[in-house]
């Protein structure tokens, strides 16, 4: 996975989202339709294409105190419409770490 | 142990409350992230995939019993329940919110600890080798200078707007554990023909993109004169360093460019201006810190006591004490090295019931004492020999056993793509997966001494160049690929690995570490010629021959 952060040109190949981290606690949201942030990846705004992307993106960096480092990132939409992560670093930030963690284990 | 004194604690707490106040002001939108980004990662706040990372620094890798309890609290109260021990002789912890940093900075405070220089362009964290003070043969504690030169770079102006971050790192025995070669200025600790104390001077190692092994820059640096000479190294670097690209900013690319000899005259210019100033330490400074350093009131104990003759007899105690148990300068003690390595375990990780425990554990064996080295390892520096078989068990219920130490399942891995923004791939599940194929501690003890050093992208925290065995994990048309090189290491004889072929996938990862050691195994000339040495003696070609071979 080459760094999003390393992320100049916006040029979306397919469905994506605008995701950060939310400033007070860090954890991964997902900017939503209503101008606002979510935890839940159901719950982001779709973008298609470069435009729709740029402007989402734009919204979503004005909004500096509720989240910080936004992104581009890609998702992928299931037959049933389900939203899924589109790379294997999305699904780690959406589902957590790939390996058990000390205090659970 | 070290006694902070007034100054520093009034620092610390007051870079607690300037904090406290700059997140208060980011959280109500006064501060943008633009603004905040410099003053948090002064703090060691990082942003990671998952939420912020919190750096601690543990000073030379020293840490009293009180300060591990409060590690542990922060890690209970403030993050998931464990921390993660770094090779740089720091803890991060991986979940910390920043509204609630404020509090978990001042909880550390109140026993001296703090995260200054743990991030940011400035003089980071000196670090030493853990076994500091305690190791037969060692010229003098390396602390007492390290810290000489933690006090005069804190801070300083000078130091904390460079054009990069900037490390040090400091041993005083013949076998280096503090990997000297791999900083940005090495200090070996030596005495002259006079029996003078000095050092001497490597400068310009690094790994990351363009890795480089140090060159020694000056033989001899009277000890007096090494913070001149420091500053005369970091004021040539300032005028040259490359401020404008982040890739070629480091020292050890103007050290390169420039020539270790060029460079090692312009620093001697330099030198020559300054060595006689303000900067030279007079006896009664270095005496006040050498003071500050207190050792145990050691007992005068046999060196083969009863217990330890008795516990012999038990394989497992054995097999523990080979790898984990190491020769003190005291007669009756060792330094025990405890593995964070556990099998299937994540490197480096401990929960904070295994650091209260330890912290109870080193109250009773070791003067209430606690070190962390760069291998993600800790130690208790100065047990007695009569106690080991009881401390072995008492570790050994904590999960604090593995006899690994130096073996292949003690593995050196960054965090990966399982918590860092910056990588390509990830480590720590490469790490487990090769833990549980060399669980057998017998196989393992058969292979001997057998470095692997895992990163999960090119800024190298694992150290991937200088493994016996180097994996560094890359990107190719968004899948996993990792390559593999041999015959790295980053001892006192540093040498950079060589790629032996193309990269391989995450699943191939495992299999292709096997059939290199069993390369090495058919392929070594006795039993005690070590993975390194065979590499050293047939290069890496065999090894090729043997992974691609059917690949
Ligand atoms: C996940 C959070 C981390 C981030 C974002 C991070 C970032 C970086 C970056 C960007 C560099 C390269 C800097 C340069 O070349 O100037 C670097 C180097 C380094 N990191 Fe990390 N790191 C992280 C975690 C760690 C951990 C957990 C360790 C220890 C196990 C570590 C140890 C090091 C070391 C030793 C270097 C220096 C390598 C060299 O000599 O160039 N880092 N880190
Ligand atoms: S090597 Fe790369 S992936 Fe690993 S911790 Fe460092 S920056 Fe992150």
């Amino acid at each position: 996975m080459t760094s999003p952060l390393e992320q100049k040109k916006i040029r979306i190949a397919g469905p994506s989202v605008v995701t950060a981290n939310r400033t007070w606690d860090g954890i991964v949201v997902y900017r939503t339709a209503a101008k606002s942030w979510s935890a839940e990846l159901s719950e982001a705004a779709i973008v298609r294409n470069s435009d729709e992307a740029k402007a989402l993106l734009a919204e979503a960096v004005a909004d500096d105190v509720g989240a910080i480092g936004p992104y581009i990132a890609p998702v992928q939409i299931g037959d049933d419409g389900k939203v899924l992560p589109g790379n294997l670093r999305e699904q780690i930030r959406r589902t957590g770490v790939t390996i058990g963690q000390p205090a659970q284990v | 142990m070290y006694a902070y004194d007034e100054i520093d604690r009034t620092l610390v707490n007051e870079r607690v409350s300037e904090f406290r106040d700059q997140v208060k002001r980011r959280l109500s939108g006064e501060l943008t992230e633009d603004e905040f980004k410099i003053l948090r990662l002064q703090n060691g706040v990082y942003l990671q995939l998952h939420a912020y990372m919190f750096r601690v620094a543990i000073p030379y890798g020293t840490l009293a019993t009180n300060q591990m309890r409060a590690l542990a609290h922060v890690a209970r109260k403030y993050d998931r329940g464990y921390g993660h021990f770094t090779t740089r002789q720091n803890i991060q912890f991986n979940w910390i919110k920043l509204a609630e940093l404020p509090d978990a900075l001042e909880d550390l405070a109140k026993v001296g600890i703090h995260a200054m220089q743990t991030s940011g362009n400035n003089m980071r964290n000196v670090t030493s080798d853990q076994w500091a003070g305690v190791a037969p043969g060692e010229i003098e504690d390396p602390r007492i200078w390290s810290e000489l030169i933690r006090q005069h770079t804190t801070l300083h102006p000078e130091f904390s707007f460079l054009p990069r971050k900037f490390k040090i790192a400091i041993t005083a025995s013949d076998h280096d554990r503090a990997a000297i070669k791999i900083h940005d200025i090495g200090l070996r600790l030596i005495k002259n023909e006079k029996g003078e104390t000095g050092f001497e001077v490597l400068v310009g190692g690094g790994l990351g993109r363009t890795p480089f092994i140090a060159k020694t820059i000056k033989h001899f640096v009277h000890g007096r004169d090494i913070l001149s000479y420091i500053e005369a190294i970091l004021r040539v670097y300032n005028q040259y360093g490359r401020r404008d690209n982040i890739y070629k900013a480091r020292i050890k690319i103007l050290v390169h460019e420039l020539g270790i000899e060029k460079f090692s005259r312009e620093v001697e210019d330099e030198w020559q201006h300054i060595r006689n100033s303000s900067l030279q330490l007079d006896d009664e400074v270095i005496e006040d810190i050498r003071s500050r350093f207190t050792y145990p009131a050691y007992e005068k104990l046999p060196h083969m006591p009863d217990e330890l003759r008795q516990a012999a007899a038990d394989p497992d105690f054995e097999a523990w004490r080979k790898n984990s148990v190491a020769p003190h300068k005291v007669q009756g003690y060792s330094i025990v090295t405890i593995s964070l390595k556990p099998t299937g375990g994540p490197p480096g990780d401990a929960t904070a019931e295994q650091m209260d425990a330890l912290a109870d554990l080193a109250d009773k064996y070791s003067f209430g004492e606690i070190r962390v080295g760069h291998e993600q390892n800790l130690a208790l520096p100065h047990v007695a020999k009569r106690d080991l078989p009881a401390l072995w068990k008492a570790l050994d219920k904590l999960g604090l056993a593995t006899p690994n130490v130096n073996l292949i399942t003690d593995i050196i891995a960054c965090p990966g793509l399982d918590y860092c923004s910056l990588a390509n791939a990830r480590s720590i599940p490469i790490a487990q997966e090769l833990t549980r194929r060399f669980a057998n501690h017998e196989l393992a003890n058969l292979i001997g001494r057998l470095h692997i050093n895992i990163s999960g992208c090119i800024n190298a925290c694992g150290h991937h160049h200088v493994g016996h065995i180097g994996i560094l994990g890359v990107e190719k048309n968004g899948e996993e690929v990792y390559q593999i090189t041999i015959g790295g290491r980053a001892d006192e004889n540093a040498a950079l690995g060589t790629l032996i072929g193309p990269g391989v996938k995450f699943d191939e990862v495992a299999d292709v570490v096997e059939d290199i050691v069993e390369a090495y195994l058919a392929l070594r000339e006795r039993p005690e010629e070590l993975f390194m040495d065979t590499v050293k003696r047939l290069g890496v070609e065999p090894f090729k021959e043997r992974v691609y071979a059917t690949r």
